[in-house]
């Protein structure tokens, strides 16, 4: 049975049809008749109104990164679009769904320089995966059904429908919802090739000194009990990517750490020492790699990827596994022995050892002096029982929470790594409370970044969103005073910060907040920021003078790292 | 260093709004020079073909084919080198007419260089000459004695010499395994 219905309406529709329950938006001239249709739907989708569209894409990412589901976006045109711009480009980066939805002038002023119009899917394409105008109230359905299958599918990403205004208000049939389930010219999850898991397998079996590399894709595959059973079964290390946090829990004794330019000594050291790498969707970023050149040359390569485009983009593989992350390991565990590296296993340890004497220790353990990040963060895991979901804003906050946080189940841990965007954090953490309202949710965030998105307190008050907030106040643009204290002969070029009361701040959006000026005060402190029902947020006074290490200098190999401003990593 | 050279890359598209661009940027942000395009139907219905000509290094264009197929509305995308190709650029020249018939060299540059006359006026002549770059080039040299007033190359018209027509065949199978496929194209 069909019905008329306006354009407006049949989106609103379609986005609940999509099992959408929440959307982050903000209204304007160009996206009204959504805006208006959405005020008859509020039982069915929950529109969350963001302090400005930035935010609803970082949002959007948290909802999306903690449910596996496509993150939805309402804004209108002109400005609203160019503020999504960011979220975007961080969502393509880390392979994140989004349906962003913009508002556009009429079909009738499109290239007359109308009031608030911008070429947005002009702008978008080199920040999307798909970007499409919509001109028609009968196109719609179609749009939507083709977005959120684009979105999710394959290596997920972020696309965006700009809506004509006319196409809104314009009439159209409404039949039943079609999901789309093919487009001939995209195939998202290939079929795995046998004879590349039986090469695999006979690499995997061979290998005296294997060591697995676990991306942000195993996350998205939902494959960490492959990961882990492949890894218990031969006995295999497992390091991960900044992204890969927590595809296999802290405390995994196969969970060597992090890879990369703040990773873990034992995964850095021994990437030139493995036989054989099996990286799972991760993409050898350069922070992960660092000098290509001296890059595992020891080892042979196995990368499994669902995106062809990944392969031997940065670094050449032996065999290259194009598929599904869970597909991929799922044909592979049959084939694979059982194996014993017990020897391979405790070079990992050694290099614990020093790392934990000359870099841990003194960060988490520090007897006297101001706080350090890395305590606090240490601290806080700790005291959430492993069970958080923890998330960072970018700079130095990011690296000791990505370090020093602790988890044990699987998308635990959340970051915008590719883009690396300042002002992440806050409205990030806000998506993954709202997608994951079960779970605890704790932020940790710089003084710096924290600002670039503050408004969206705002939310947080609104909506009663419980999220815990750690800022990591050092009173710096810490991780760039790091820089200028290292390679900058000290000269610290705009990065000292005068700060704003912050507790006075939270204060004024009716969010509980104390200051921790002192260590004494920090374990009090936490308890009551982790047994608050509603969101709490600490001040903590950090070190300026703290560094995060170790640090493999730019353009160095991967195992070579400083383990402090002036020792290179060694026995 | 790795050697750079021509290449060329055709890529198969669905018929959106956009292609174009988002193809052409895949070139931009990687500051590669696109020496010509040029998009144009195919003999299977709704796919067209756009035919870029780019100098660069190997590995740098097996990386730009790679990312231009993964663009969603890109059926597929190929790289070649120029033995695995046959291809034609049209050339157009203007030059007055004056000049030419003065010097009456015209018909034994005409059939000198396999070209044709497209127009005749007082004051102009029109030639144009298919075939490769350094023979339209050839003849524009002798041309410019005459003193050229226009002059014009197409991007390159490219068919392969490989047996198999991959685009095809890929459509004709996948349309056997989804014969809904045209629901999800209608209308947009
Ligand atoms: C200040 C700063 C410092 C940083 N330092 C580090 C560092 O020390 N170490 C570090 O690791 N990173 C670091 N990063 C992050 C880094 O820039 C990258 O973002 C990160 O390494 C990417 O991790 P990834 O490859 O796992 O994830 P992504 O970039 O999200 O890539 C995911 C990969 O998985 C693939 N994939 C997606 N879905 C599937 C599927 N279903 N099956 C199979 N494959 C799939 C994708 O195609 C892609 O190749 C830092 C970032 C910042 C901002
Ligand atoms: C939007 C944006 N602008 C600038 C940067 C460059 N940048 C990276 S880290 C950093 C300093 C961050 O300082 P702060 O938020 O206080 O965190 P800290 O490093 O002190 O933990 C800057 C400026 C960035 N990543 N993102």
């Amino acid at each position: 049975m069909s019905e008329k219905i306006n354009g407006a309406e049949a989106l609103v529709r379609s986005i609940i049809a999509e099992q959408t329950d929440t959307i982050f938006g903000y209204p304007g001239g160009a996206i009204m008749p959504v805006y208006d249709k959405l005020y008859d739907h509020t039982d069915e989708l929950r529109h969350i109104l963001v302090r400005h569209e930035q935010g609803a894409t970082h949002a959007a990412q948290g909802y999306a990164r903690v449910t596996g589901k496509a993150g939805v976006v309402v804004v209108t045109s002109g400005p609203a679009a160019t503020n999504v711009i960011t979220g975007l480009s961080d969502a393509l980066m880390d392979s994140t769904p989004l349906v962003v939805i913009t508002g556009q002038v009429a079909s009738s002023l499109l290239g007359t320089d109308a009031f608030q119009e911008t070429d947005v899917v002009g702008i978008v394409h080199p920040v999307t995966k798909w970007a499409v105008q919509v001109r028609r109230a009968q196109d719609i359905p179609l749009a939507v059904a083709r977005a959120f299958y684009i979105a999710r599918n394959g290596r997920p990403g972020p696309v965006v429908l700009d809506i004509a205004k006319d196409a809104q208000t314009g009439e159209m049939e409404w039949e039943e919802y079609r999901p789309c389930t093919y487009i001939r010219s995209y195939l998202p999850r290939p079929e795995v090739g046998t004879a590349e898991i039986a090469e695999a397998a006979r690499l995997i079996n061979h290998a005296e000194r294997p060591m697995i590399l676990s991306g942000h894709g195993v996350m998205i595959a939902e494959a960490e009990p492959e990961l882990t059973a492949l890894a218990e079964k031969a006995e295999i290390p497992v390091a991960t990517t900044l992204l890969g946090i927590s595809t296999i829990p802290t405390a995994h004794p196969l969970n060597m750490g992090m890879l990369g330019m703040h990773g873990n000594i034992g995964p850095n050291y021994n990437t030139n020492r493995a036989d054989l790498i099996i990286a799972i969707g991760m993409r050898f970023d350069d922070r992960v790699t660092s000098s290509l050149e001296h890059y595992a040359p020891q080892a042979k390569i196995i990368h499994i990827d669902i995106d062809a485009a990944e392969f031997n983009k940065n670094v050449k593989a032996q065999l290259t596994i194009h598929g599904d992350a869970k597909d991929v390991l799922q044909a592979l565990l049959p084939k694979i022995n059982s194996a014993r590296h017990q020897q391979w296993v405790e070079t990992f340890a050694d290099c614990y050892k020093v790392e934990l004497e000359k870099v841990i220790n003194p960060e988490v353990n520090p007897a006297e002096g101001m706080m350090k990040m890395g305590e606090v963060v240490d601290r806080v895991a700790r005291a959430f029982g492993e069970k958080a979901v923890g998330v960072t804003d970018v700079g130095q906050n990011q690296m000791f929470g990505a370090r020093y946080f602790r988890h044990s189940e699987p998308k635990s841990f959340l970051s915008s790594g590719g883009l690396g965007t300042m002002g992440f954090g806050l409205p990030g953490a806000i998506g993954a409370k709202i997608g994951a309202p079960e779970r605890q949710v704790v932020l940790f965030v710089g003084d710096g970044g924290f600002q670039m998105t503050i408004q969206e307190l705002g939310v947080i008050m609104e909506y009663g969103v419980a999220v815990k907030i750690v800022l990591l106040n050092n009173n710096f643009l810490g991780n760039v005073r790091q820089w200028q204290q290292l390679f900058f002969k000290g000269r610290f070029s705009a990065t000292p910060m005068v700060n704003p009361d912050f507790v006075e701040i939270c204060k004024a959006y009716g969010i509980k907040a104390e200051n921790v000026a002192d260590r004494s005060e920090l374990a009090g402190a936490i308890d009551r920021m982790v047994s608050s029902e509603g969101a709490y947020l600490l001040n903590v006074n950090i070190d300026p003078e703290d560094m995060i290490f170790p640090m493999i200098p730019l353009g160095g190999a991967v195992d070579t790292m400083m383990v402090n401003a002036d020792t290179l990593f060694s026995f | 260093m790795e050697e750079t050279k021509l290449y060329t890359i055709s890529a198969f598209s669905e018929n959106n709004v956009g292609v174009l661009n988002q193809v052409t940027i895949i070139f931009t942000r990687r500051c590669i020079n696109i020496e010509s395009i040029s998009a144009s139907a195919t003999a299977i219905p709704g796919v067209y073909k756009i035919t870029v000509v780019a100098k660069s290094t190997l590995s740098a264009m097996e990386k730009v084919v790679k990312q231009i197929e993964k663009r969603i509305e890109i059926i597929k995308a190929f790289l070649h080198t120029d033995d695995e190709i046959i291809y034609q650029e049209v050339a157009l020249y203007k030059v007055p007419t004056d000049k030419m018939l003065h010097e009456s060299h015209l018909e034994g540059i005409i059939r000198h260089h396999n070209a044709r006359i497209l127009e005749i006026t007082p004051d102009y002549t029109i030639l144009e000459k298919t075939g490769h770059v350094d023979e339209t080039e050839a003849l524009f040299a002798e041309l410019r004695r005459y003193g050229i007033l226009q002059f014009v190359r197409s991007g390159r018209a490219a068919v392969t010499k490989h047996p198999v027509e991959f685009v095809t065949n890929y459509l004709e199978q996948q349309a056997k395994i989804h014969p809904e496929w045209k629901k999800f194209v209608d209308g947009l």
